[in-house]
């Protein structure tokens, strides 16, 4: 439809674009806002609550199992592994099968 | 205001005191309590006053209450598709909700209960559940594939398996803890700012009244700004919503 007009759509898309009008296709982060105060803090905040989440299920079990410290550090390396994968997926584009 | 002493006080705003007088303190119905229902209130008068008309038309109400469906319901099926329409009414009062509580605790002497991590984290364990219900629902003991990604090494389960499941226990708490910290770090700024306002000007004078000036100037930046941090952190957690509720329907 739009190449009638000797590409008038694409042109004015891409003027748009430029002048950041539209954001490019395939960068809109799942329609999350990204500025780069937003993108920091989200990062910082997926980091720290894997990061607590890890350390509290490592805790638990110790008492609960008597095996202070072990599972705990355990359970800090897999919190800690669990922030970078929630970090990555932040950033990666969502794909079909991505569970974000 | 804020200013007793020569101390900055910027995190007294967010006690906790009863209201409604012996009957509020005996069943320790606090002013949060109080903003909470005032939303509720807010929102349903919006919708069933606004909508009341239904002119072609729209007024000044009837726009508000259109629009937001309208901006809730895109983002619904936007994200999860056609068969997640029938999430919107949890996700758009989960929207309204916090939209209304961080708009509230904009206005003078109003309280801001989305600034307390116990009610972000019960907004946020709701959504944990429901979002997990329905994947098990859908799915059944499928779900917990979702654990282990298809065509990875069998020798790694026990390593991606746990990381797998802290990630997903860290969603809540994720997305509690960002709306929690937005609200309280600009309500923070914003009683500092006001802080020196009320310093600066009672300090020296004429003097005092032009250096007042520049602390007034950021505050009203200040205000602008958290009124659009209270817009955006009720999209960031609507948005949050739906992408999860889409992982459950989706699974993979």
């Amino acid at each position: 439809m739009g190449d009638e007009r000797d590409g008038f759509e694409r042109r004015l898309r891409e003027a748009r674009t430029r002048q950041g009008l539209d954001k490019p296709a395939g960068s809109t982060g799942g329609g999350l806002p990204t500025g780069s105060w937003g993108i920091g803090f989200r990062a910082g905040v997926e980091v720290v609550s894997a990061l607590v989440v890890g350390v509290v299920i490592g805790l638990l079990l110790d008492r609960w199992l008597g095996t202070w410290p072990w599972l705990f550090l355990l359970f800090f390396v897999a919190g800690s592994a669990a922030g970078v994968l929630n970090v990555y997926r932040l950033f990666s584009p969502r794909r079909p099968r991505s569970k974000y | 205001m804020a200013a007793e002493g020569n101390a900055i006080d910027a995190l007294s705003q967010f006690e906790l005191v009863p209201v409604f007088g012996a009957v509020g303190r005996s069943v320790g119905f606090s002013q949060s309590s109080a903003h909470m229902l005032l939303a509720v209130g807010l929102i349903t008068g919006l919708m069933i006053w606004g909508m009341s008309r239904r002119a072609v038309v729209p007024g000044r109400l009837q726009a508000a209450a259109e629009a937001s469906y309208e901006f809730i319901h895109e983002l619904v099926v936007g994200q999860v598709g056609q068969e997640g329409r029938r999430f919107f009414p949890f996700v758009f009062s989960l929207f309204m909700f916090v939209l209304f509580g961080n708009l509230l605790g904009m206005l003078p002497f109003a309280f801001t209960f989305t600034s307390h991590i116990a009610v972000t984290f019960a907004l946020a364990a709701v959504v944990f559940i429901v979002v997990t219900a329905v994947a098990l629902a859908i799915h059944g003991t499928h779900f917990f594939s979702y654990f282990f990604p298809e065509g990875a090494p069998k020798l790694l389960a026990p390593l991606i398996i746990p990381i797998e499941i802290i990630s997903y226990l860290s969603r809540p708490v994720s997305l509690s803890v960002r709306l929690f910290a937005n609200m309280v770090a600009g309500h923070v700024m914003l009683k500092v700012f006001a802080t020196f306002v009320v310093m600066i000007g009672s300090a020296a004078g004429v003097l005092g009244f032009i250096g007042a000036a520049l602390p007034l100037a950021v505050n009203v930046a200040l205000v602008g700004f958290e009124l659009l941090v209270a817009f955006l952190q009720a999209y960031v957690f609507a948005i949050l919503t739906s992408i999860y509720l889409h992982d459950a329907v989706h699974l993979h």
